[in-house]
This record gives structure tokens, sequence and C-alpha cells, in this order.
């Protein structure tokens, strides 16, 4: 009998900390685990009995490199609960707000995270001294994106601004007016890129699979819309937890997601959107598509760098076209008078579909608390991935093999500390 | 990569968000600058390339939250001859420290579906309580230019300064409205250290102590007027129970304000 075992203590490149055991035994795989050992954070735990207005700055801390995601499923569910009516314009810049995220979130992936991989470098630091300008190119795109968060929510990393009620305040038009021709810039940049990145070889990889996203009539997905999936579903925020469910696994501080009924993976993120959005693509999003090689349907994990590309161009889209027709929100924030209920929403966070329940009390503080990040849906697929994946390459020697298995995982951009911090400990009564 | 004489930098990663390693990230540019130049020779979430001990300089995000970190920090300290210690989770044990006056295990055992699964300590602790760090930066997330200063200083042999005046002071010398006073908002901003350029007053709210205790904070008198403002004595000591609320005056605020017991004090009674 031929043992050999695949070890990966830490995967690097990824946001949070997660290692992969695989053990081969006569070329079946005995062991497949992505280990999650990033500590829980409690995040649901500690939601109980506080104030409904702390929450956006509360989860926010979930993630550094998504916080715009948490605050907005957050805000709008809780919104709604209320009956807050927002001022008109707060909902153009909440999706300005989220486009700046996706840019730096999607940049920082494919160039510094990613695209390291499939041309054969440690990291950008690596790349940087071979193609000083693709990177110098990538920093100052992700600049943009991080800048635009900071001019609309007072700093790009927890953004203060972002209220329930809408904003405490809004910036000057002539402020995010300036951003018009970086973005202008970022926009003609695009169609190279995504030359590149379609340029770039990948495994091969074929295997169907269920993708989940939201979709809206009107425009690309990012702060409201239905959910629906590539198996025909159609669903509404509100049943979400009827129509997936999560699963506590012993390898892991994060809880995986299997759709009720058939018990089987699904996935969410750039790919699963693109391929459940295309009629709603931008102008110059859509010619980007079919030069990164991508061409839909398209369930392959290996396309999610060629969807954050063409996903990058739609944020870059609308943020011009909603910037230029910028008028701040009047007051800025709404009044908010808190009430009893059930607070549920889900938006698109650039990893996927972020689902978020809050059961409030009549004083506005938090009985209990849910909140289902991508991440944690996407584990169960991963692992599937790799089962699927690994047996067409055991014959490649260790490092390769290993290189190989981490591409799987960072197709997903995993954030491990988002999804750790959602072990669910609810207070029984 | 070649030996060299630069710095050896390392970053690791304890409980957190990833937001300070990501403050790095987006200093990469400034920092290859810095001083000639300096290796980072260890950052998992920024590269494959992961090279043991010794490091010159090593900054480390997030708290002590789970047992095999209890080893690992003791270990990362060993090999550091200079430990920065950075955000708000590495200096005061962070937003997880909420759970410091609550009882974890009883959550876990109550509802977990499988609570033999999950290994965490009781506690989210600063990493100083636990080994020598040279400097603390604060801040949910650090400020870029505060730890570009502070690396740059300590290579060239100095001691970084950090200011320790507050968020309030720094109002007054920018001319933003005082929200507290204009809005009857509560504001951390009289009693927390400057380092965001008051950014939540600037921008119509206020402060939430992202920067943790200044030296030495007027809590006390802070408390009552928020309960004057007509917070509940619950909110009151919420407002300093907050992102670092495990700091010791912050700490010692909540429970004065809440009737001079900790909710774990009264649960145990």
């Amino acid at each position: 009998m031929t043992h050999r075992s695949v070890e990966v203590p830490v995967i690097a490149r990824v946001e949070g900390e997660g290692a992969l055991h695989i053990k081969v035994e006569d070329e079946k795989i005995t062991d497949l685990r992505l280990e999650i050992y990033e500590p829980p954070r409690f995040f649901e735990a500690f939601l109980v009995g506080r104030h409904y207005s702390e929450v956006p700055d509360v989860v926010a801390r979930i993630c550094g490199i998504c916080p715009v995601a948490y605050q907005m499923s957050a805000a709008h569910g809780l919104e709604r609960l209320f009956d807050v009516q927002l001022p008109p314009g707060t909902r153009e810049l909440r999706r300005i707000l989220y486009c700046g995220e996706y840019i730096e979130s999607h940049v920082l992936h494919i160039f510094l995270l990613a695209a390291p991989d499939f041309l054969g470098y440690d990291d950008a630091i690596q790349l940087a001294a071979d193609k000083p300008d693709i990177v110098k190119m990538a920093l100052e795109m992700k600049r943009i994106g991080n800048d635009i968060m900071a001019t609309i929510g007072g700093r790009e990393i927890h953004p203060v601004s972002a209220r329930v009620g809408g904003f405490s305040k809004a910036p000057r038009p002539k402020d995010l007016q300036a951003f018009l021709p970086r973005l202008e810039w970022a926009l003609a940049q695009m169609p190279a890129i995504a030359d590149l990145v379609g340029s770039i070889p990948k495994p091969p990889f074929d295997r169907p699979a269920e993708m989940v996203s939201m979709v809206h009539p009107d425009e690309y997905p990012l702060n409201e819309g239905g959910l629906a999936s590539t198996e025909g579903k159609s669903f509404d925020s509100t049943t979400f937890e009827e129509v997936t469910k999560e699963l506590h696994v012993e390898h892991s501080n994060a809880l995986h997601s299997l759709m009720v009924g058939t018990d089987t993976p699904y996935f969410v993120g750039p790919l699963a959107r693109v391929n459940l959005n295309v009629d709603r693509l931008t102008p110059v999003a859509r010619e980007c598509l079919p030069r990164t090689g991508l061409s839909l349907p398209e369930p392959d994990p290996f396309f999610s760098m060629a969807a954050r590309v063409v996903e990058t161009a739609v944020a870059i889209e609308e943020a011009i076209r909603l910037i230029s027709a910028y008028e701040p929100p009047e007051p800025s924030m709404a009044e908010v008078t808190p009430k009893a209920g059930r607070a549920m929403w889900v938006t698109e966070a650039p990893r996927g579909i972020l689902y978020h329940r809050y059961d409030v009390n009549e004083d506005g503080t938090i009985r209990e608390a849910k909140i289902v990040p991508p991440t944690a849906q996407n584990f169960e697929h991963m692992e599937a991935d790799l089962r699927q994946f690994l047996p067409g390459v055991l014959d490649r020697p260790d490092e390769e093999l290993t290189r190989l298995c981490e591409m799987v995982v960072r197709n997903y951009d995993p954030c491990i500390s988002c999804a750790t911090h959602f072990l669910r400990l609810e207070i029984e009564r | 990569m070649s030996a060299s004489a630069k710095p050896r930098v390392a970053v690791f990663k304890f409980a957190s968000c990833d937001g300070c390693q990501l403050q790095i990230i987006d200093a990469e540019e400034a920092l290859l600058d810095l001083a000639g130049a300096i290796d980072i020779v260890n950052f998992a979430e920024a590269s494959s390339h992961m090279e043991p001990g010794p490091y010159d300089v090593t900054l480390v995000e997030g708290s002590v939250s789970a047992p095999e970190q209890l080893e690992q920090i003791k270990e990362i300290r060993e090999q550091s001859a200079i430990l920065i210690s950075i955000g708000a989770c590495a200096t005061s044990g962070g937003i997880q420290a909420l759970r410091n006056v609550k009882d974890v295990n009883e959550f876990i055992r109550s509802v977990y579906a499988h609570p033999e699964y999950v290994k965490t300590l009781e506690t989210s602790t600063p990493i100083a309580d636990h080994v020598k760090v040279d400097l603390e930066l604060t801040g949910c997330p650090i400020d870029r230019g505060q730890l570009l200063d502070a690396v740059a200083t300590l290579l060239a042999g100095g001691v970084p300064k950090i200011s320790t005046s507050t968020v309030c002071v720094e109002c007054k010398l920018r001319g933003t409205v005082c929200v507290m006073v204009a809005k009857g908002e509560p504001c951390l901003g009289p009693v927390t250290r400057t380092g965001c350029g008051a950014l939540c007053p600037t921008w119509g709210r206020g402060c939430y102590g992202c920067f943790g205790p200044s030296q030495p904070p007027n809590t006390e008198a802070l408390g009552r007027r928020f309960v004057e403002l007509g917070l509940s004595k619950q909110r009151a000591s919420d407002t300093f129970r907050f992102i670092t609320g495990w700091a010791p005056a912050f700490r010692e605020a909540a429970d004065a304000v809440g009737d001079g017991k900790s909710e774990k004090e009264v649960a145990s009674s």
C-alpha cells in the first residue's frame, strides 16, 4: 500500500487561519479536511442585549476586508423592520459605498492574493519585481476603492458614517465627483486586465455545481433583490433559513451550509452572480466577459478570478454612473423608531450572499442574532471541489500538488475570519 | 531570496478581523521604501513564502482567545527582538472581549450542536497580558501613519512617541462642532486617545473609543453625563463596554456606571 499525505499547515494569502489535511492511500483519498482553526469570536452571542444602533459598528468588526457588506445587511434589515423612510439619495450613496468595497476587495484578491498563484510567484512583492507596472496599476486601482470608502465612510476599514437610518453625514458632490477621472482611468484598464486574466492557463476542472446569488430586475444586485439558484430555485431573503441549513463539523470552527431537501452543497460569490445576472452587466463588463475566457453558463470555480474582473468593471461603471448623478441625501439620517419583531436581509458581499437576522425587543435591544457569511456557505463546496479535483492531479510532485490544492481553496477568496466568527451561540429560553 | 542585512519583519495574526493586517498591505509601498527597505519574511495573509525566526521586528494582530495561542505567543516572543502589538484586539482584547463578562461555556453547553468541538478560552485578552510587549499601537483599525512612524523610529534606534491626548482635544483644535453639546449624542471623545483624526465627530456622530482610553481619562464624570443625557445605566455602561471595553479604564467605567458591579459579579451573586 502506498501512503501519501498533503499537509498545508497554514493556507497563505487568504483572510484568516485555515489548514488543509489530505491522506491518500493506494491512489484513493481516505481523509480530507479543510481545518478552520481561526478562533471563534462569538459575535452573535455578544450582540444579544446591545442597542440596535450599535449593530453596524459591531458587525463591521467581523471583517476588515468587507465591513461595508456587514453594515449594509444589518442596516437594511433593521430599517425594514422599523419601517424607516430613507431620505432620497440614500440608496444611491450606499450603492456607491458598496462599489468602493467591491473594487478594493476584488482588486486585492485578483492581483495580490490569486494572480501570484496562476503566474507562479509566492506573493505580489515577487510579482512586482518581474512585472512592476501590473502591481503598480493594481495598487492604484485598489486605492481608488479604498478612497471612495473613506470619502463616504470616513475610513476604508470599519467606516463610521453608515448607520441604521442612513448616514451620519453625506459627502459633498464635489468630493465624490473628484473620483470621476480616476474611475475613468480604472475603467480604461479593464479590457487589458481581462485579456491578461484570460491568457492565464488554468487547470482543467469540470463539475456540475449549484450556485446561488441575488437577482434584481433592473440592476446588478448589491444591496437588494431576491435570491435564485442555477438549479432554477427562486426565494426571498425571509425564507433563507428554510431553504438552507447549517452543519457543525468537528474539524472546523466555522459552520458548513447545505441546501435543505437535497442536502447538497452550493456556492456563492462572483461566479454565481455573473452566471445569474449576465443580463444586468454594464457595457464594459459585458465587453470584458469573453476576453477573460468566461463563457456562460460556467460553474468551474477556477473562473472565479475572471468573474471578479467582470465585476470590478461593473463596480467602476456603476460608481461613475451614480457619482455623476449624485445629490446628497437631505437630511442624511432618517428618524428611526425601533419596534419589536424580526429583521432579515441579504446583501451581496464581495464573496457572496450575506444573511443577517435580528430578533429585536420593543426597546430596540437585540434579543437574538444570526449571521450567515458567504465563506461559511462555501466551505462544504470547497471540500467537495478538493475531493473531485485531487484524483486528476495525484501524479504531480508534492510541492505542485500542495499549490494546486491551495488554489482550489483560494478560488473562493475565503474569508475565514468572517466565517469563523459565526459559531452560533444562542441562549435557550 | 538572498540573505541580506535588511531587518527581518514578521506579521502574525491571533483572534481578529484582519483589518490591521490590511492596513499593512495597504502601506506596502511605503513600507518597502522605509529605512532603505525591510524584508517581510513571514506574513501569511500576503505571501506563501514563510521563513522561521528569529525576527528583528514582529507585528502581532489579534487577541489571545484560544488555548493553543497561549503557547504560540510565547514562541513568537522568543523569536522576536522587538514585538509590537497592533490594534484594539491585540492591545485590549478587542470587541470579542465582550464575552469576558459573560459565561461563554454556558452558551456553548446550552445551545451548541457539538460543544466538544469548540476550543476556546473563557476570555479574550491583550498580548501584553501574556508576554512582554515593546510597543502597543491602538486603534480599530490602527492608523497607517502611526505604524510607519513607529517602525521607522524603532529601526533607527529611537523610541516612538505616540500621543495620548484625546479625541476631544483634537476636535477643539480642528474646530469640529461638539456632537454631545450640539446634538446630545453620547461621545467617548473626552476619554479616548487620538489617532483617528477625531473621525466620528467630524462625521457627525459620537466617538466609540477605537483607540482606547487616554491618559488619564475622567470616565466617572462622562458616565454621569451619559445618564443625564437620558441613557439608561445599561446603555451608558455599554457605551464604555465596546470596541476597547476590556481596557482597564473603560472596564472600570462600565462597571461603575452600571451600578458598580460587573455582569459576572451580578450573575454569581
